[in-house]
């Protein structure tokens, strides 16, 4: 069974709702789309307090190449345009829209029937490429990276495969495994589209084998097209990583940053992506609503939601039984990488592929110890550092140690902290190591070109 | 006997041979360095804060002959030693020495554990820039002092300490040299270096909210809420601006009136170091305001 | 509801402690330990007792009394295990005052002088026991028989070790036919300190070690290995060193590759430096044995090797991602 060739950790799965049907949440009484959904320059409001809008109207538009638009998922009245307090737990610009009945935009096509690429013959790189952009598509797995700018090689960049994530690493997330059960001949499609759009003749989809239900059904969606294969792969985080799982599915290596997959002639794009650069293209739906996993021990009922964007959290967790009393911990995404949320009140946005309630006991970190220099964590590290000493040099300031020693290669998988045994924050320090060298890297660029 | 000459003869000639060794080493391996440096070097404090930018006070010596050889010693200051130190510099470098009001740093946030909330908890290594990479930090407000003690750890004098009752950052003044270190590890940007004042006088606005006045008001009973109220007292002097719903006095124009400070309906300006304040009625500069 | 906590991720954490790893180390301590208490009886109960009480009590006395540390890490379980692999390091006959001065030595100036657990450059119990071996050769030499299970007047005799010393120095391969059978020594009916003397229960623990990711294979195998391929090699130029079974099996060998260098604070960090350090103790402990005037140089090749980590832990590091790009890579 084929992996990553170095570290990784393997957590508690969890996967609590695992095999749980997706189902359509609500719609919400006041939805809140953030400009900032995405990685890049934020999207420009281009509506008013007033303005009625219904699904599908435009909200913000891209400001600039890497960035991306926004929609609104609900029909309704703009009633401010404020600041709020979005998924990274910061206060920033934001649509407010009260809802009011629910009315599509009449390009939307809303049948749920199969359209496939050879009924669209018409559909060239270039124009899927166009639909993919103005549908504001990102990174679903949780990067929010403009699609687009994925699909559009640099110059001298000439990609070889398309490499679909379908191997949902994080412990507890079970959306993209329900979207595959459920939309397996959809995805397909959003693949071949891909693989069209950036001319390449070879896809692949690496999948788990802790998904052996998917695994089966994508095999035999995928038998008539000869050109995809199913990859499953041996259980192991961070698989779903970028850099880890175009090693393990064609085994190469992307080299240190600033080296991207392009480099090493991949494109990788996450299964909800693909789901939803079908829907664009095929559908005409810009991005409005995505699989979202509501779980966590202590809640009643974990669920697979399909939800508009802007749907506040605490409309999802009532939806999944309420928020349990003993809750300690909110975490937007999965555990290993998601983000502590400060409030409920907190908006979907397109990345969240899940919302993780997680208990007191559980929430807590246990006591920090000293080092022990057990090197655990240079075995867990995908990336082949030494987390020990980077966390060290960090929080002694040694930064240009920091950076020979290759600080900004790390991925911040959390795979050292996960592992060691004395409980020391080594990612924290990393982080903070790794965001001050990332800066002084970018002033010294900026005054040698000044 | 004989014993003893053969100990004597070879740690002799050990020593010989190894102090031959070590002569023509530091003959060959020599840097040559101009003696200045160390003349310079010798009247600096030797705190190694790095306030002037450079590496330690034997950096800033390197620099200060640098600099002087271009004629200058304009652009240099060392903050801890103050004018005193800079003038000694100036004199064994044959110049004249830049005068430089002395700073102090001052902690732009009031927002202790009873005006603002701590709402969530953070569990993490203690850092304040760590714990401001969870994006609001425990309160509400995403300017406010985070109370990690980021700026104590980096500050050699002692001189900022965070108030375990309050959770704020507190400068004592007899202590800060004013050579911004932790002005520059504050995340957040709350630590601005003021002149000291005279009498170390100053008046200043406590608060580096820049949210609209409603939010601002939620997150802390004394936000600055950037109503102007400050700014149109002081349209004498025009010493306060308004920038992104906060306002700002410049040290400058100030004329340590203390109006702002009773204007405020925040209490976000505080003044410094001023004696309390007389009965009302007996304030001149109030009569002078009205005149 | 309780106020919600916020925290950089991960959110979750495997589950491992510093207690679970040193008490793991324990565990497997545990077969060679009561096959000490088989051959040796009372004299390795009093032995064992002794070094682990008097080394937990140090640490705790210079945590609360010198450090004034508010927390007292005793239970952490790295003092149990120094105390236990001093125990083992130590012939059952050994008087207790000798005992608790290693195990004051141990703690006192080979850990907590560096600031307590993980900041120690030498493997403590290591340092204790060389400590004793230097200041008192005559108690510390006199290695009684297995099967001897008194504390005092016990039988004594040559251990293997000092046979095979004997034979290179005499020149006389002959001497070696006094070495007890391969499988005796396997098992430890043999002479020697008290955790030495069992291979099969050694490397049994080891195994377990393995098995619970508590070390990796690369330094036991790499010092056994090492260890192997020379005498073999010196067996076969000349008979008068011995056979490599005996060689492997003799001593302190097991002991000191399986639990003694693998010590997580004092071997290097990285899978190759880890493999550079097996060697070379490999290396050091052949020839300290075979040509040096002490007939066990297992600790010694540890000790120096140790003082190396830090230089070995500097040059050595992991091979990064994307250094070596896969073989159908283009650009």
């Amino acid at each position: 069974m084929k992996t990553f060739s170095m570290g990784g950790v393997h957590p508690e799965e969890n996967k609590l709702s695992a095999g749980c049907p997706i189902r359509q949440a609500a719609l919400p009484k006041q939805a809140v789309f953030s400009m900032f959904q995405h990685i890049g320059a934020p999207a420009v409001p281009v509506v008013k307090k007033g303005d009625v809008v219904k699904v599908g109207t435009l909200l913000g538009e891209a400001n600039g190449f890497v960035s991306a638009p926004i929609y609104s998922s609900v029909s309704g009245k703009v009633s401010k345009v404020d600041v709020a307090l979005d998924a990274s737990d910061t206060r920033r610009m934001a649509v407010y829209v009260d809802v009011e009945g629910d009315e599509w935009e009449d390009s939307i096509d809303r049948s749920t029937d199969l359209v496939k690429l050879s009924d669209r013959p018409e559909l060239d790189s270039k124009a899927i490429i166009d639909k993919v952009k103005a549908a504001g598509i990102v990174g679903m797995g949780g990067a929010t990276f403009p699609c687009h700018v994925k699909l559009c090689p640099p110059p001298g960049q000439k990609a070889e495969c398309v490499i679909i994530n379908a191997v949902e690493c994080e412990p507890y997330l079970t959306a993209d495994h329900s979207l595959m059960l459920e939309h397996a001949a959809e995805i397909l499609v959003g693949v071949k589209l891909i693989m069209k759009a950036v001319n390449v003749q070879k896809g692949y989809i690496g999948i788990e084998n802790n998904k052996p239900d998917a695994i089966r059904l994508m095999k035999e969606t995928a038998a008539e097209y000869p050109d995809i294969e199913i990859v499953p792969l041996k259980v192991q985080y961070p698989q779903g990583g970028e850099k880890q799982l175009i090693d393990a599915v064609i085994g190469r290596q992307v080299p240190a940053p600033p080296a991207i997959p392009i480099n090493v002639g991949a494109v990788v794009q996450n299964v909800g992506t693909a789901f939803a650069i079908y829907e664009a293209v095929m559908k005409n739906k810009p991005l409005i609503s995505r699989v979202i996993t509501v779980t966590g021990k202590s809640l009643k009922n974990p669920s697979n939601l399909m939800a508009r964007l802007g749907t506040p959290f605490s409309q999802l967790i009532d939806e999944c039984g309420g928020l349990p009393a003993d809750t300690g911990k909110i975490i937007g995404g999965g555990p290993m990488m998601g983000k502590a949320l400060i409030s409920t009140d907190i908006p979907m946005t397109k990345g969240s592929s899940g919302l993780l309630i997680m208990n007191d006991k559980e929430a807590r970190r246990a006591k920090v110890e000293p080092c022990i220099r057990c090197a655990k964590c240079v075995g867990a590290c995908p990336m082949g550092l030494e987390p020990y000493l980077l966390s060290t040099l960090s929080s002694q300031h040694v930064w240009d140690r920091a950076e020979a020693e290759g600080i900004t290669s790390c991925i911040e998988c959390g795979s050292c902290a996960f592992t060691c045994p004395s409980h020391r924050p080594l990612l924290d320090n990393i982080r903070l190591g790794k965001t001050t060298v990332m800066g002084i890297i970018r002033s010294r660029a900026a005054a040698a070109k000044s | 006997m004989n014993v003893i000459l053969i100990a004597v003869c070879v740690l002799g000639g050990i020593g010989l041979i190894s102090a031959a060794v070590l002569f023509i080493a530091s003959k060959k391996f020599a840097v040559w360095e101009d003696p200045r440096i160390k003349e310079v070097n010798e009247v600096l404090p030797q705190a190694n804060c790095g306030g002037c930018g450079y590496p330690g006070c034997a950096g800033f010596a390197g620099a200060c002959v640098k600099a002087a050889e271009d004629g200058s010693l304009s652009d240099l200051n060392c903050a801890p030693g103050g004018q005193a130190v800079m003038e000694k510099v100036a004199a064994i470098l044959g110049l004249q020495a830049s005068a430089a009001a002395p700073k102090v740093a001052v902690v732009r946030c009031q927002g202790t554990c009873d005006v603002r909330p701590h709402g969530v908890e953070f569990d993490g290594a203690h850092s304040c820039r760590i714990q401001n990479m969870t994006g609001m930090g425990e309160t509400l407000c995403q300017y406010g002092c985070l109370g990690e003690g980021d700026c104590a750890a980096v500050c050699l004098f002692g001189a900022i300490t965070v108030n375990p009752a309050t959770r704020i950052a507190e400068v004592d003044e007899s202590k800060c040299t004013g050579c911004g270190a932790c002005a520059k590890t504050c995340p957040r940007g709350i630590i601005e270096l003021r002149p000291q004042g005279p009498k170390g006088r100053k008046v200043v606005v406590l608060c580096n909210n820049k949210d609209k006045g409603a939010l601002a008001t939620k997150e802390c009973k004394v936000s600055c809420i950037g109503c102007g109220k400050c700014v149109k007292t002081c349209d004498k002097f025009e010493a306060i601006t308004l920038g992104t719903n906060l306002a700002h006095i410049d040290p400058d124009k100030c004329k340590l009136c203390r109006k702002c400070e009773e204007a405020c309906p925040r209490g976000a300006i505080k003044a410094f170091n001023f004696p309390p304040r007389k009965p009302k009625v007996e304030e001149p500069v109030k009569e002078e305001g009205k005149a | 509801m309780n106020r919600l906590i916020v925290s950089l991720s991960p959110h979750v954490h495997s589950g491992d402690s510093v207690q679970k790893n040193m008490y793991g180390v324990c565990i497997a301590l545990v077969p060679a330990m009561i096959a000490s208490l088989y051959f040796f009886g009372l004299g390795a109960a009093v032995v064992m007792l002794t070094s682990v009480v008097s080394c937990v009590l140090f640490e705790w006395a210079v945590t609360r009394f010198i450090l004034r540390r508010e927390k007292v890490t005793v239970w952490d379980g790295s003092a149990i295990l120094t105390g236990i692999l001093l125990g083992f390091n130590l012939p059952s006959t050994l008087p207790v005052w000798i005992i608790v001065i290693g195990a004051m030595v141990a703690i006192c100036i080979g850990k907590m002088t560096f600031g307590g657990l993980g900041q120690n450059p030498f493997n403590p119990a290591l340092v204790g026991r060389v400590f004793l071996l230097i200041s008192f050769p005559a108690q510390m030499t006199i290695w009684p028989v297995s099967g001897s299970v008194a504390y005092v007047d016990a039988e004594t005799a040559a251990t293997p070790l000092s046979i095979m010393q004997n034979a290179i120095t005499e020149g006389d391969s002959g001497i070696l036919s006094q070495l007890p059978d391969s499988l005796d020594m396997l098992v430890g009916r043999t002479g020697g300190s008290l955790g030495e003397v069992s291979a099969i229960l050694l490397l049994l623990g080891c195994a377990f070690m393995l098995v619970r990711k508590i070390i990796t294979w690369h330094i036991p195998v790499s010092i056994l290995g090492t260890v192997a391929v020379l005498s073999a090699v010196l067996h076969v130029a000349d008979p008068v060193y011995a056979s490599p079974v005996a060689v492997l099996c003799s001593g302190g060998l097991m002991l000191g590759a399986c639990f003694m260098a693998t010590d997580y604070v004092t071997s290097p960090m990285v899978p190759k430096g880890q493999l550079i350090y097996g060697v070379s103790i490999g290396i050091l402990t052949v020839v300290i044995r075979n040509w040096g005037s002490y007939p066990e140089g297992m600790s010694f090749a540890i000790l120096i090797m140790n003082a190396f980590t830090p230089l070995i832990n500097t040059y050595c590091k992991p091979k990064r991602f994307g250094e070596k790009p896969g073989k159908e890579a283009a650009k």
